[in-house]
């Protein structure tokens, strides 16, 4: 059956100061309910909105990094709705209906192999929230309305319905992640800064939304859970109806919207109170002269030092380890190697779930620093790549520099070829009946050694031991 | 008798310390007293007015520079946003309602001097003419008080014209400074578009309104401009710079007379005009008769606009944080806002309903689109008629001022005494009333237009008129 996917992304521009019409702090988390305020976000009569110039340039950053073309001019429209957590009862947001007059329009985006497109990219504000004390709406007997939100810079992007798998959904969220993190915009680990509503349709049939759902990572669990239900209601000769479904985190659900949400006029008209803004070309070249290095520039940057395709992608996915990669490489210039402990070993101990939140090096107690000492201590010779890991489990829980506990722990290498000499030994008069078999069979000799990096406490650089055994059973 | 005085006296008495503020405004407050059983102009008089008169002299005499307006009283339209003074904008909606923040016109009053001593009436939410759709009650016209003394902002021009003040400030969306000026016999502008701050101001409809001095001089009107007007860092839509304004200078204006504006106009009022367009001539203007076929598209233009912007400006008013004593307890969200919602005037709804009507989708191209269209026809056509006349004349109101009630039951008959002030706030640009004469006892006012920017311009043709005419005097009360 035939699946098209259409995403509307949500992205707070955690980057800036103050909100998109007011002084008020963008940072409204942790601040006591409605403290965030001012007489401008909260709507009162007579406040006018003030635009946040620096919000233009952040989303027309988005818009050419989704290679979008920005307009000489954009506007700002109203979208009239009544509901409580919007202190005017309309949105500024903007609108194309009537000439194109959002700030990115018409823009594509590769991901992996494939690529979507990008319908446009509008400057908003957030509402505020609504706080119900009960845990959900079914549960409280009032709701409570926190403005401190309220007037945040949102960017919406709108893709085209050019996605069929889910996965594909996941992979180009994900680059959308690493190119707003690379814009340094958005902040995407906090709570509540990217969102995403999704649409879906089954062989042609009607359009279900999904909304609320809170991370990216469910908006992949909520497609599967929506394309299942939509084909199995097909298989059955059962209509799919057209409406706006809501994503159950806790059930892993998406169940119909409680309140019917009727056909909505939104009354959309230019707002009167922002003026036009002229862009120009200029304003679109001098942000293409100030962009930062882009997730694919970067990746082909990590390539040319050596790094596979695969592992450069896995850095570039997470802008944190990413950085983290450049910096450790400042310190101890060998690419390769550091690419390896970091994707490989490091990653290993990051809990499943904190990755699935983006959240890959939370808790881990190794820095840049720590690892480009791992790597040198490896590359000199200093401790084998056995004992390196050792080393490493010990840095991720404390946090104590590699070769200080190489030293402390007295692992460094066994250097004193007398010293190996006594170890392979002290085997060969333990162990007769290995070493008769050993000088039949080659390969046994792998016994040995491992019985030689038990009696070193794996101190013994392994190829040094194995060459005195061979040379010792020859 | 001192509160008979002009602003530009009790300015440079208080200053000179002549006279004491605190005694000024203590008997203009006797003043408001005395007649407002009458006139009903005032909806809350600052309680705090003499004190504040009282702080002001004693700066003066410690030697702080006394501002423009040292000392003189002023009435700000209950729709300006004052900080703890209640701002109800004549509406059930905001009974209760104190802003907890200064409009920048009134922050830049008080920094030049001024003594607000009251908030005055107005048409609920400043959409009406005449004053009487206001939960206060209407404003009688001072000069016969069974009259209306024109709106939206009645009380503005009323309280100078009752001498419960030297000034005001009024706003003016389609006429709402102008046409209470020409019903109450004073002056009144409606500034250029961007001219001045709009902050505080709650908004009936944006793109066309801006706050108003009206006075018994030109000159009083020319000093409050030159204290509000100029950029604002908390209103995007002004323009840049700090304009000052001088006494007026007698020149050789270009001025003609708008056919459009005087055809259908009442006879004494047509009469009145063009005496007043020959006096500017005696005076050395050259003044013949032109045509700004333009006009017949104005009033639907204009309520089409005012009424869209209207329906969604008044969205917020849904009584969640502030407005009237009401609980929502027990109430769902949406009927909430119903229920709230409710307590608007008759008018107000009216244009509400008709504002979300021509927005909604599938008719916004066949109303709004097309409203916005004839607008830019018209500010075109005014735009080439500058390139001839430095001003252009007609009559403010085409009417006198009628009985309180006449016209209240018909809406549309009440709109089309508003066809010549509206052409002014669709273009964006200043127009001024000026006191032109009177016909059986009631005032007439004469209305000049200038170009964007050109308020000296009006300054200059009004005072020179002022001064020809000598249209002066004060109602009996």
């Amino acid at each position: 059956m035939e699946y098209m996917i259409g995403l509307e992304i949500h992205c707070q521009l955690t980057g800036l100061a103050s909100k998109l019409f007011c002084p008020c702090a963008c940072n409204y988390r942790g601040s006591e309910p409605n403290a965030n305020t001012c007489p401008v976000c909260l709507g009162l009569p007579g406040t006018l909105p003030l635009l946040n110039k620096k919000a233009v340039e952040f989303a027309g950053m988005i818009s050419l990094a989704l290679g979008c073309r920005i307009p000489d001019e954009i506007m700002f429209y109203r979208k009239n709705y009544f509901y409580p957590d919007l202190p005017k009862n309309f949105q500024l947001t903007q609108y194309n209906a009537y000439g194109i007059t959002s700030i990115g329009v018409d823009g594509k985006l590769a991901y992996g192999e494939k690529s979507a497109r990008i319908r446009l990219v509008q400057l908003e504000e957030d509402p505020g929230r609504l706080v119900y004390e009960g845990g959900s709406m079914e549960k409280s007997l009032y709701t409570l309305v926190d403005y401190n939100r309220a007037g945040v810079p949102l960017v919406e992007i709108v893709t085209e319905p050019d996605f069929t798998d889910p996965k594909d959904v996941r992979d180009f969220l994900n680059k959308i992640t690493s190119i707003v993190e690379h814009l340094g915009i958005c902040d995407t680990n906090l709570e509540g800064a990217v969102r995403c509503d999704a649409n879906v349709s089954v062989a042609g049939g009607n359009r279900v939304e999904i909304k609320n759902v809170s991370s990216f990572a469910d908006v992949e669990k909520a497609l599967r859970y929506e394309m299942t239900r939509q084909k199995t209601m097909v298989s059955r000769d059962i209509e799919v109806k057209a409406e706006t479904r809501h994503w159950d985190d806790a059930r892993k659900v998406t169940k119909e919207s409680r309140s019917k949400e009727e056909e909505q006029d939104y009354r959309y008209f230019p707002e009167p109170d922002v003026p036009s803004i002229e862009l120009g070309g200029d304003f679109t070249k001098s942000l293409q002269r100030s962009m930062p290095e882009l997730p694919d520039a970067r990746k082909a940057r990590f390539e040319s030092m050596g790094l596979t395709p695969h592992v450069a992608a896995v850095l570039i996915d997470n802008k944190e380890l990413a950085d983290f990669f450049e910096s450790a490489i400042k310190m101890h210039n060998s690419p390769k190697e550091i690419a390896n402990w970091l994707v490989t070993d490091l990653m290993g101990f990051v809990d499943e779930k904190e990755k699935e939140a983006g959240h890959y090096l939370s808790g881990i107690k190794a820095g840049p620093a720590h690892i480009a000492d791992l790597a040198k201590l490896v590359e000199a010779g200093t401790v084998n790549r056995a004992t390196a890991k050792q080393i490493l489990a010990q840095v991720v829980e404390t946090g104590e520099m590699p070769s200080d506990i190489a030293k402390k722990t007295q692992v460094t290498r066994i250097d004193d070829a007398g010293a190996l000499a006594q170890a392979v030994d002290a085997v060969f008069a333990a162990e007769p009946s290995a070493v008769a078999d050993a000088k039949k069979n080659p390969a046994a000799a792998n016994f040995l050694l491992g019985k030689v990096m038990q009696q070193t406490k794996g101190r013994a650089d392994p190829k040094a031991a194995l060459e005195l055994i061979r040379k010792k059973l020859a | 008798m001192l509160y008979k005085l002009d602003a530009a006296s009790v300015a440079k008495k208080v200053a000179g310390r002549e006279l004491s503020s605190e005694e000024y405004i203590h008997q203009v407050l006797e003043r408001i007293e005395k007649v407002e059983p009458k006139v009903n102009a005032f909806i809350t008089v600052n309680k705090k007015a003499v004190e504040q008169a009282r702080a002001l002299d004693r700066e003066i005499r410690d030697g702080k520079p006394a501002g423009p307006l040292a000392g003189v009283a002023v009435a700000v339209k209950d729709n300006i946003s004052t900080k703890g003074i209640r701002t109800t904008c004549a509406s059930r909606m905001l009974d209760d309602y104190v802003p907890p923040y200064d409009a920048t016109v009134v922050r830049r009053l008080q920094d030049a001097g001024a003594i607000i001593v009251g908030k005055v009436n107005l048409d609920e939410f400043a959409m009406g003419s005449t004053t009487e759709f206001s939960r206060h009650g209407p404003t009688r016209n001072p000069w016969d008080i069974s009259r209306v003394p024109g709106g939206s902002s009645g009380g503005s021009a009323a309280s100078v014209a009752a001498l419960e003040c030297a000034v005001s400030l009024g706003s003016d969306t389609g006429g709402s400074v102008r046409c209470p000026a020409s019903f109450c016999s004073v002056v009144g502008l409606k500034p250029t578009y961007g001219l001045v701050s709009r902050f505080g101001l709650v908004s009936y409809a944006n793109s066309l309104e801006q706050v108003g001095p009206a006075g018994r001089t030109v000159a009083d009107v020319a000093t409050v401009l030159g204290v509000i007007a100029g950029f604002d860092e908390h209103d995007n839509t002004t323009a840049a710079g700090r304009p000052s304004y001088s006494a007026y200078k007698k020149r050789p204006l270009r001025v003609g007379l708008v056919k459009e504006f005087i055809e259908g106009a009442d006879e004494q009022v047509v009469k009145i005009i063009r005496g007043a367009v020959d006096t500017l001539a005696k005076e050395g203007c050259a003044c013949e008769e032109t045509s700004l076929p333009s006009v017949k598209y104005a009033l639907a233009s204009y309520y089409t606009i005012a009424m869209a912007e209207a329906s969604s400006n008044l969205s917020r008013y849904d009584n969640m944080r502030y407005g009237f004593e009401s609980s929502p307890e027990g109430y769902e969200w949406n009927s909430y806002f119903s229920h709230a919602r409710g307590n608007f005037g008759e008018e107000v709804k009216r244009r509400i309903i008709t504002g979300s009507y021509v927005l909604s989708s599938g008719y916004y191209g066949k109303y709004y689109l097309k409203a916005q269209q004839a607008r830019s026809i018209i500010r075109k056509e005014l735009k080439s008629l500058f390139k001839k006349y430095d001003v252009l004349a007609g009559p403010t109101m085409p009417i006198l001022p009628f009985k309180i009630g006449e016209k209240i039951d018909d809406p549309l008959k009440m709109y089309l005494v508003d066809v010549d002030t509206v052409v002014a706030n669709l273009a964006g640009v200043p127009a001024i009333s000026v006191p032109a004469g009177f016909a059986g006892g009631l005032p007439v006012g004469l209305q000049l237009m200038a170009d964007e920017f050109c308020e000296q311009t009006l300054f200059d043709a009004a005072g020179m008129f002022e001064q020809a005419a000598g249209v002066r005097g004060s109602p009996d009360l």
